[in-house]
């Protein structure tokens, strides 16, 4: 899933005010305004934050306060192949951590970060409610169920051995 | 009245108290440490704890409400020992250096572990470890210190309405910090410093200038002047154990001699200047069809604020400059020029209740006479820290006189330090100019008081002047708005970044949470004011005998080329947030 | 827009046109594929077989057989899953490529594809869907629609009595009758705390307010539970039918449902049912001119466990960081907006439609005497037959480990069960039998909880579960109150250190003091209950404690600081494997000899135990 670009740091990107038009300023708007932002852009970037701001007349403390309390937003782009390992109970018990680690190890970051040359971030989420396939880790929304330290080394080849 | 019972004493509330007040009523202490009073009644750091019968858990006293008949315990062994953890959590994610904290022996923290009496933290961990943030000139942030109380977040928010900080993160990682964690100088905050007066430990304090001011003193070559704001006689008393509201000012100018102040004079006199300069400025907009209303400038948290969030409505501000940095000018041009001083030699040092002060010192346009106006600001807490440091048994001092000639300051001056006296103060010179009668009455009892918004109707040879006066950054906002969408019926405001004014400045001593919920130190302070004024043989700013030499000799006319170079600023548009892309 | 008559209409020509879907002696000539569009079996593809079925009908000509996504049918160990009504036939594991063959077989020749045929515990063939042990013991009151409807489709909902309670409470029954049914039923909320429902509706329809509120909680955080997400994906509009019938009778004209927005489909599908209901003129103003107006919005949340808790969940709407309030005030009183608000979950708006039709005596008639009516389980683990089951109340949980879950794989021994996930405590193999109720639960030392149920066999050690769940609890904690912000990051400090092997004498008390006090003091239940899953294992295992404190062992084999690796001369036959693939060269030997592994130099990672065909490698 190709994630849009914050478009120029010059003005609001259009985009921005097309998600800000379909709420009224009311301050409980925020969370569900950000998660639209999330959504497009793949992040929260800082001008969208700004945006957010003026419209809803909310400080940026507060939005950076509510923004940094959910899992869910980041601040910073994700990598084009987005692993996220679920380490719900169900996969937990059936060895999610492996996995998780061998991740890690493969692509020498840890949870919440991006490789540097943007191809792959790596995330270790909560329940995604796929138990009956535990354990499950997802790429870029894909879910793998029933996934061992040999499927995620596979995909995680066939990615790295294609140029781009 | 609600009944209940609390440690086997019956006690009678009112509806609507919480646990905490109905005991404190009777003389129960409970402990708390995130409570501030009508700002922060969360219940957060459960130190406050207590057992109500019937109840499964705790009860939280400082915002539970009484009940008919409810049965409470203070200080059960279970309710200690709960305290005694939640204190021991605390402490154990707690930059623990007390000795080298400004906080030291007025710490909420500290007493705390005093009376539990922690020698030992039994649930040591990791610790958070944070940047110190003292890139802006007024107020360093080290939340190594935080207890996560919140008190200053809900003092941003609610009392001023700013919203600079906040917390931020969850959890463990949870932090009271500013937007992306960036200096408070990159972001919307005004530098009010009520923050600090909220914080109850160290994690927020003013800027230190008191070693540039020993550095200073120690300089031969320097003409070390100090100049005291209003609000600081007042309520450097309490740094010494004084009853709060005590008027020190013999005092406190015998202690700054001490010090090895070469001369110390009277900001007062600095205000009477201003008060002649802004009545002066309203009457010619008045007359004229100038900007209305207009609006005061001594409040340098305030300017910020105009500056950061209504910068299209600048043309309002008075041009004035608050009076320290009008003092300092003229002290580095006519005082200089009278006594033969080099003004480059002379070092102002002005003694504020206020941390906004330390900033509007380093603004552009604050030099008047060619030279930095003022040279550094100590707070009333920094003076009364050198006088500690000097070891001057301030409580024994004899009272001493302000230097002449710039010690000469009225009544009107004396109140500028709280809420509505800038307008008084104007509106007795003004009202004067106007009818060209001398009032009888001075006291212009609708704009005195607490109230954070005070309208009042002065009447000027029949025409009316409507008044405004605000005090708090969230009355502000009220105002401002009122003004913005065109609903200002009113002439003149006059605003005070501070709730109350500059009696309760951020840079005034710090009072507990307790003190705050149980003693008007507003008023008690104001009084004091009120009561300088009172005593005052001149109660008008014009009238002030040096200051009418001073524009005869010197000046020339209020608003004039002369008056305008020195005590006059100007204002910019300033960006709330300093982004990174 | 349609009328109360118009929608009668729907239900009765509806219904006979689906008999086949609930009739397997229905008289049709039609035939129904249904394919299951959970989340389970969508992440396994069901959608690519959904389009598969659709375009080799097309293909074909087929006439009279309609494909249908439905919503989970809960065995999702075996999915996806391809049901064949009105005969029931049930394909598990289903791969878009065995479409072909089960239209060609199936459809066309009436042959059953046998190798798709599901096979149960026992290695019997099963046929059809309830001659699975699976199933056999469940009872579906909740899950009644799941499986059996398009969950997009209004008019499949209707047919199956969806919103005639509505009608009969809005022109049939007063408010306070409606709150009488419902306490009599003796429903009680599904969350966990298992508070009564109707006592919760009676306290918001007596407070004072010009708006009051109804929301449904659907922000299912407990890690290894999917109950509600399930409810919402299969039969969404029973929730918004319960809903209204809550506004109804406590006085609500507005509802909002805030659920977790990783769950997409969920999501998608209740707002699809509430943009249907708005259409048919269910949801809006004076519906069915009753003179009632109720409307809905959906809320997202953004990953927040403690937004479960119902006043953390209202900061959020309010779009907020989710930190909890302090109760009293209760959200009845003082809610959403300062406002009377009534919060209950998805699985207890799920029974509402069945008691107002069925009767508060046919409900209170299934359970015990204190729990009543059925509860959703998502079972996961270490079990056979992970997916969701649906039992009455009072069912023991062996019943449900063994019977409904066919028991532990790989031959290995059942040690313990979680419920009420990080909230909750274990249950042991010598607590099997007690019924599964609020009270007897809790007297265990566990919780009824929100339904997830996770088996452990004893590969399991469970201070480092305790661990995993402090874990959770530490990174979703809101940070608002001491003891549950700086004490849960203790007691997992204290865990991490003692799997370490670095525990002391008397950590065992010292967690347990703290724990308590955490329990005491905490501002909400996420705090409050943070501690349990420390505070059962203790009481249950204190000798694994004690083991990992004193004897620097952990016989589950799962700390891996505490494993000492070697290899057993017997078994290994000096082949090398271990030896190349060990990432520190810490293994040594020579081909055909007996290899040993250098302890100092080990790091415990695993690579040579996953490696050995002869399994010599033991720790």
């Amino acid at each position: 899933m190709e994630k849009q670009k914050c478009e120029g740091c010059s003005g609001i990107d259009p985009k921005m005010t097309e998600i800000l038009e379909k709420y009224t300023e009311d301050k409980s708007n925020l969370i569900q305004i950000l998660n639209e932002v999330q959504e497009y852009y793949g992040y929260v970037p800082e001008k969208a934050q700004l945006a957010i701001s003026e419209y809803l007349k909310i400080p940026m403390a507060e939005i950076y306060g509510v923004v940094t309390f959910y899992a869910r937003f980041t601040l910073k782009p994700k990598g084009k192949y987005h692993i996220a390992v679920c380490l719900g109970t169900a996969c937990f018990v059936k060895g999610s951590e492996q996995i998780l680690d061998r991740a890690k190890e493969r692509l020498g970051i840890v949870e919440g970060e991006t490789t540097k040359d943007g191809k792959f971030s790596l995330e270790a989420t909560r329940c995604i409610g796929a138990c009956g396939l535990a354990p499950v880790f997802t790429v870029n929304g894909e879910v793998y169920g029933k996934a061992t330290v040999k499927k995620l080394d596979e995909i995680i080849d066939k990615i790295m051995e294609n140029p781009e | 009245m609600i009944n209940l019972t609390i440690n086997g004493k019956a006690v009678q509330a009112e509806e609507g108290s919480t646990i905490l007040e109905a005991a404190r009523k009777v003389n129960i202490d409970i402990p708390t440490l995130c409570f501030l009073k009508g700002i922060n009644e969360v219940g957060d750091c459960r130190m406050c704890v207590v057992e109500v019968e019937g109840r499964r858990g705790f009860a939280t006293a400082c915002i539970q409400k009484v009940e008919e008949g409810m049965v409470v315990k203070t200080s059960t062994p279970a309710v200690i020992e709960a305290r005694r953890i939640v204190l021991d959590l605390i402490l154990s994610n707690h930059d623990r250096e007390c000795l080298t904290c400004t906080r030291n022996g007025n710490c909420e923290l500290q007493k705390l572990a005093q009376e539990f009496y922690v020698d030992e933290i039994e649930y040591q961990g990791s610790r958070n470890e944070y940047e110190i943030d003292d890139k802006s000139p007024a107020i360093v942030r080290n939340f190594n210190k935080c207890v996560l109380c919140r008190r200053c977040v809900a003092t941003c928010k609610k009392v001023q309405g700013i919203g600079a900080i906040d917390c931020i993160e969850r959890g463990f990682a949870s932090q009271v910090s500013t937007y992306k964690n960036k200096s408070l100088n990159d972001v919307n905050c005004t530098f009010c410093g009520q923050c600090i007066e909220a914080c109850p430990v160290g994690a927020l304090k003013e800027k230190d200038s008191t070693q540039e001011v020993w550095k200073a003193l120690r300089d031969e070559d320097k003409y070390v002047v100090a100049q005291t704001a209003p609000a600081v006689r007042a309520a450097l008393g309490e740094e010494f154990g004084m009853e709060i509201g005590t008027n020190v000012t013999g005092k406190m100018v015998s202690g700054l001699k001490e010090l090895g102040f070469d001369k110390v004079f009277d900001t007062n006199t600095g205000a009477d200047f201003t008060i002649v300069e802004e009545g002066t400025e309203f009457l010619d907009r008045f007359q004229n069809g100038g900007t209305l209303p207009m609006i005061t400038s001594c409040s340098p948290g305030w300017v910020r604020y105009m500056e950061l969030n209504y910068p299209e409505l600048i043309p309002h501000l008075s041009t004035c400059k608050s009076p320290h940095q009008m003092f300092g000018a003229v002290i580095k041009s006519y005082y200089a020029e009278k006594m033969g001083i080099d003004p480059s030699k002379i070092f102002v040092v002005s003694v504020m209740p206020c941390i906004a002060k330390k900033f509007e010192r380093t603004r552009d346009d604050m030099q008047g006479a060619g030279y930095d106006d003022v040279d550094a600001v100590i707070t009333t807490r920094e003076l009364a820290r050198m006088i500690k440091q000097a070891h001057i048994d301030f409580l024994n001092l004899e009272d001493s006189e302000f230097d002449a000639p710039m010690g000469e300051a009225t009544g009107a001056a004396a109140i500028f330090g709280t809420t509505g006296g800038v307008m008084e103060a104007a509106l007795r010179t003004v009202q004067e100019k106007v009818t060209g009668n001398a009032f009888e009455k001075l006291e212009y009892e609708a704009v005195r008081g607490e109230q954070g918004i005070k309208r009042a109707e002065v009447d000027m040879n029949g025409k009316k002047v409507k008044v405004v006066v605000a005090s708090g950054l969230k009355n502000a906002q009220t105002i401002m708005e009122e003004i913005k969408s065109g609903k200002a019926d009113y002439q003149f405001v006059e605003i005070m970044a501070c709730p109350g004014g500059c009696v309760m400045g951020g840079g005034q001593p710090i009072r507990s949470s307790k003190e705050r919920a149980t003693i008007d130190i507003r008023s008690k302070r104001a009084n004091c004011l009120y009561s300088i004024d009172e005593k005052s043989t001149i109660r008008k700013s014009h009238e002030n005998p040096v200051l009418k030499k001073i524009y005869e000799e010197y000046l020339g006319e209020p608003g004039g080329h002369k008056a305008h170079e020195l005590l006059h600023t100007s204002y910019v548009e300033r960006q709330k947030y300093l982004l990174d892309d | 827009m349609k009328t109360l008559e118009e929608i009668k209409k729907i239900r009765e020509e509806k219904r006979k046109e689906l008999d086949l879907r609930v009739n397997t002696s229905a008289d049709t000539r039609e035939k129904h594929i249904l394919v299951c569009h959970g989340t389970g079996c969508t992440s396994s593809k069901s959608p690519k077989i959904l389009e598969n079925f659709r375009r080799i009908i097309e293909e074909k000509k087929i006439e009279n057989v309609r494909v249908i996504q439905t919503g989970c049918f809960g065995l999702c160990a075996k999915g996806p899953i391809v049901i064949i009504r009105p005969e029931d036939v049930f394909y598990a594991m289903v791969t878009p490529d065995d479409c072909e063959e089960i239209i060609e077989k199936h459809i066309q020749n009436g042959e059953i594809v046998e190798r798709l045929l599901c096979k149960d515990i026992d290695n019997k063939t099963v046929k059809k869907l309830d001659e699975l042990n699976f199933y056999k013991k469940q009872k579906r009151i909740v899950l009644k629609n799941c499986g059996v409807i398009n969950p997009e489709d209004i008019d499949e909902y209707i047919a199956f009595d969806g919103y005639k309670a509505l009608e009969k409470v809005l022109f049939s029954m007063t408010p306070d009758e409606v709150i009488d049914v419902v306490s009599r039923s003796g429903l009680r909320g599904r969350g966990g705390a298992g508070f009564p429902t109707g006592k919760k509706w009676s306290f918001t329809k007596m407070a004072k307010g010009d708006q009051k509120y109804v929301v449904c909680n659907a922000d299912e955080g407990d890690p290894g539970a999917f109950m509600d997400r399930s409810v919402l994906e299969g039969d969404p509009h029973c929730v918004v039918e319960a809903m209204m019938i809550a506004g109804f009778a406590v006085g609500a004209n507005k509802g909002y449902i805030y659920v977790r927005a990783e769950y997409p489909i969920a999501v998608k599908r209740f707002q699809t049912a509430i943009d249907q209901a708005r259409e048919y003129g269910i949801l809006g103003k004076n519906i069915w001119n009753s003179g009632f107006d109720f409307d809905l919005e959906v809320r997202l949340g953004a990953g927040a466990f403690v937004c479960g808790e119902e006043t953390a969940l209202l900061e959020s709407i309010e779009g907020r960081r989710g930190q909890p309030r302090l109760k009293p005030p209760f959200p009845a009183n003082e809610g959403l907006f300062g406002k009377p608000t009534l919060i209950n979950n998805v699985e207890t708006y799920a029974n509402i439609t069945k008691i107002i039709l069925n009767g508060a005596e046919w409900y209170a008639s299934i359970g015990t005497e204190k729990s009543k009516g059925t509860k959703v389980f998502a079972l996961g683990g270490n079990v056979n037959n992970t997916g969701l089951v649906e039992v009455p109340m009072g069912v023991t949980l062996r019943e449900i480990v063994f019977d409904i879950g066919g028991g532990i794989p790989n031959g290995r021994k059942f040690k313990a069960a979680q419920t009420g996930g990080p909230s909750g405590g274990c249950i042991t193999a010598e607590n099997l039998d007690t019924p599964i109720e609020y009270e007897s639960l809790q007297a265990i030392g566990s919780m009824m909880g929100s339904g997830g149920l996770i088996v452990m066999d004893d590969s399991k050690c469970m201070v480092n579960l305790a661990k995993f769940y402090l874990g959770f609890t530490v990174d979703e904690s809101c940070g608002k109150c001491t003891p549950c912000r700086i004490g849960t990051k203790r007691l997992l400090e204290m865990l991490t250190k003692i799997t370490e092997g670095k525990g002391e004498e008397g950590d065992v008390e010292k967690l347990e003091k703290l724990c308590k006090n955490i329990q005491k003091a905490s501002v909400c239940g996420l705090g409050q209950t943070a501690p349990n899953p420390v505070l059962s294992t203790i009481k249950y295992f204190r000798d694994e404690y004690e083991e990992h404190i004193r004897d620097k062992k952990c016989r589950a084999g799962e700390c891996k600081a505490l494993m000492k690796l070697h290899i057993d001369p017997e078994l290994c036959k000096g082949c090398g494997l271990c030896k190349r693939n060990c990432p520190v060269d810490a293994i040594s030997g020579e081909v055909k000899q007996t290899h040993v592994i250098d302890s100092e130099k080990c790091i415990k990672c695993g690579t040579c135990i996953s490696k050995c065909p002869f399994h010599a490698i033991k720790s």
